[in-house]
């Protein structure tokens, strides 16, 4: 657990060390803003609910959580501190999941920053809170299962390029699946009722929108968390045969 | 402390490091060299725990590095090739990171880094992010890391390795003083080096180990060790070689030519390492008359030895990474 800690704060140090924290913090903040209000209508719905901004966060983190994931590996691999880091007295879970963890906390601080949203919608009327507060536990579960496929792919390769790529794919997949227009047109073409409903079941959009309605589902948060473990476990798998 | 046996390291197919054996105890330095890509580095990253081994054990201080990593890779101070760090990070940042991962914490934390820093010389740039470092800094910051918590065995990947002369002196003399309690391992390509801080030289060629012995040994196994070379300008060839070859111990006399107006000439022994020749010749040379301005005897080329046992396949693909 220390030595999880430990790994953690190195890497988060990393980030606030570097451009890359003040970098990302902004324009996630501003892309979310533009999104909700421009895109979203958030004002415009007369409704005062977050669902005009939480609507965009499986989209948003597609893009956004594979640039922090994609160094989580390859970048120690490039730089030659994996040689480092697993010389240490260390285990290689102990770094996965420290990496992880710094990532996830990082990513949970600036979803923390768009507090000024919810505090709006207090201001101007009566908001549930419910809806509010399992909206924003659902898009952490998110994003920290978006990030542990960057973590999965940032293992296999030590081009920073490849890794953001193939995670946003893969991320892209596990939104699709549960995407109403896609399921749609599955059906329309034929694919059975209950397959297209297994597609979805593994779609983050399925989890994420059910979380948003106020009640925590077990499932749910059965759904991210094996995810989470399971990609985790592959990195440490990779990087244990991989080097 | 370090116990290496019968290593095999197959990348694939292709056999890098094939049956390497040797020890190393406290109070020695090994001097570990081979050409390019014999597979000095991948044994280094097999006994650091870094890269697991296709077969063979390895105990570090008694622990297996395999089934016991933890025991084992928390007694190694390890100095990777090109000295790995990362760059956004403050050097005592970094030097504080690697004492907290090899259990350190509190008082004893920021005293093993004061004393890292004392020693590596880093005090000027403890406070600047490593990547505005030189890539002397950049290597002593890694040096720092491997000693930062004491441990009773180093293995440095070609410690000296973008240093200046004077840093390099001081690197040497560093390890030579570590060298009196703890067990350590020096990869190196500079043979010089090898005789200013090794008790002891491993030589590994193609994955196997071709020479283990002291460089004294090492320098015996020139053809020209023992020789005793004579530059005087009185005696010619023909007097010399009749006074010469009826010394004990003597195989040869060589005519090696003019050095300006001096004669040069060599007296090979039978055996490089018996008696002292030079003082037979002196003496005999002294019951002539003969006076001479040069008389020594060759110690040998480490680096004539060195091809002579190592094979000379110069940009043969690399079998490391």
């Amino acid at each position: 657990m220390k030595n999880i800690w430990i790994i953690a704060k190195r890497e988060l140090s990393g980030y606030f060390n570097s451009p890359i924290a003040y970098v990302f913090i902004v324009i996630f903040l501003l892309l979310m803003g533009f999104f909700t209000f421009m895109m979203g209508g958030f004002f415009r719905s007369n409704e005062a609910s977050l669902g005009a901004f939480f609507v965009w966060h499986p989209w948003l983190y597609m893009l956004l959580v594979p640039a922090i994931g994609m160094r989580l590996w390859a970048e120690e691999r490039k730089q030659g501190t994996l040689e480092l880091l697993f010389t240490m007295p260390i285990t290689v879970n102990q770094a996965v999941i420290g990496k992880f963890l710094a990532g996830w906390l990082f990513l949970g601080l600036a979803l923390l920053l768009t507090c000024p949203m919810p505090f709006t919608l207090y201001y101007l009327g009566s908001p549930d809170g419910g809806p509010m507060v399992t909206g924003y536990v659902g898009s952490f579960l998110m994003a920290g299962a978006y990030l542990s496929v960057a973590s999965m792919t940032s293992s296999f390769t030590r081009n920073q390029v490849i890794s953001f790529i193939t995670s946003l794919v893969i991320c892209l997949l596990l939104v699709l699946s549960g995407y109403p227009p896609v399921t749609n047109l599955l059906l329309k073409w034929g694919a059975a009722n209950s397959l297209v409903e297994l597609a979805s079941a593994f779609s983050v959009m399925f989890h994420f929108e059910s979380l948003q309605r106020g009640v925590i589902d077990f499932r749910d948060l059965l759904y991210f968390a094996s995810l989470i473990v399971f990609c985790l476990f592959t990195t440490n798998l990779v990087l244990k045969n991989q080097r | 402390m370090i116990k290496a046996d019968s290593l095999v390291k197959m990348f694939g197919p292709k056999l890098a490091v094939d049956g390497v054996s040797f020890e190393v105890k406290a109070g020695e330095v090994l001097g570990f060299l081979g050409p390019n890509g014999a597979g000095k580095s991948t044994t280094m990253r097999m006994i650091t725990g870094y890269l697991p081994m296709t077969s063979g054990t390895i105990t570090i201080d008694g622990a297996d590095i395999v089934n016991n990593p933890i025991a084992a890779k928390s007694r190694i101070g390890y100095l990777p090739e090109n000295a790995p760090s990362y760059p956004e990070s403050t050097v005592e940042g970094f030097l504080s990171f690697i004492a907290e991962a090899k259990g350190l914490a509190g008082q004893a934390k920021h005293d093993a880094i004061e004393h890292a820093i004392g020693l590596c010389q880093l005090e000027k740039v403890r406070h600047q992010t490593i990547d505005t470092l030189s890539k002397g800094y950049k290597h002593r910051t890694c040096f720092a890391q491997a000693i930062i918590n004491d441990p009773p065995i180093l293995v440095l990947d070609e410690p000296t390795d973008g240093l200046d002369p004077n840093q390099k002196h001081e690197m040497r003399n560093l390890i030579r003083e570590m060298g009196k309690t703890k067990a350590i391992i020096v990869s190196t390509h500079i043979l010089e080096e090898v005789e200013a801080i090794c008790t002891r030289v491993v030589i590994i060629d193609k994955g196997k180990v071709v020479f283990n012995g002291t460089p004294a040994e090492l320098r015996g196994r020139s053809p020209e060790a023992g020789t005793v070379t004579i530059a005087t300008s009185k005696v010619e060839y023909q007097e010399f070689e009749a006074a010469a070859k009826v010394l004990p111990n003597v195989a040869k006399i060589l005519d090696k030519g003019k050095d300006g107006n001096r004669n040069l000439f060599a007296v090979v022994p039978r055996k490089a390492t018996e008696t002292c020749l030079a003082g037979d010749v002196k003496a005999m040379m002294d019951a002539k008359g003969w006076s001479f301005v040069e008389l020594h005897t060759e110690t040998g080329k480490l680096d004539e030895v060195f091809r002579s046992i190592t094979s000379n396949e110069t940009g043969e693909k690399k079998a490391e990474e």
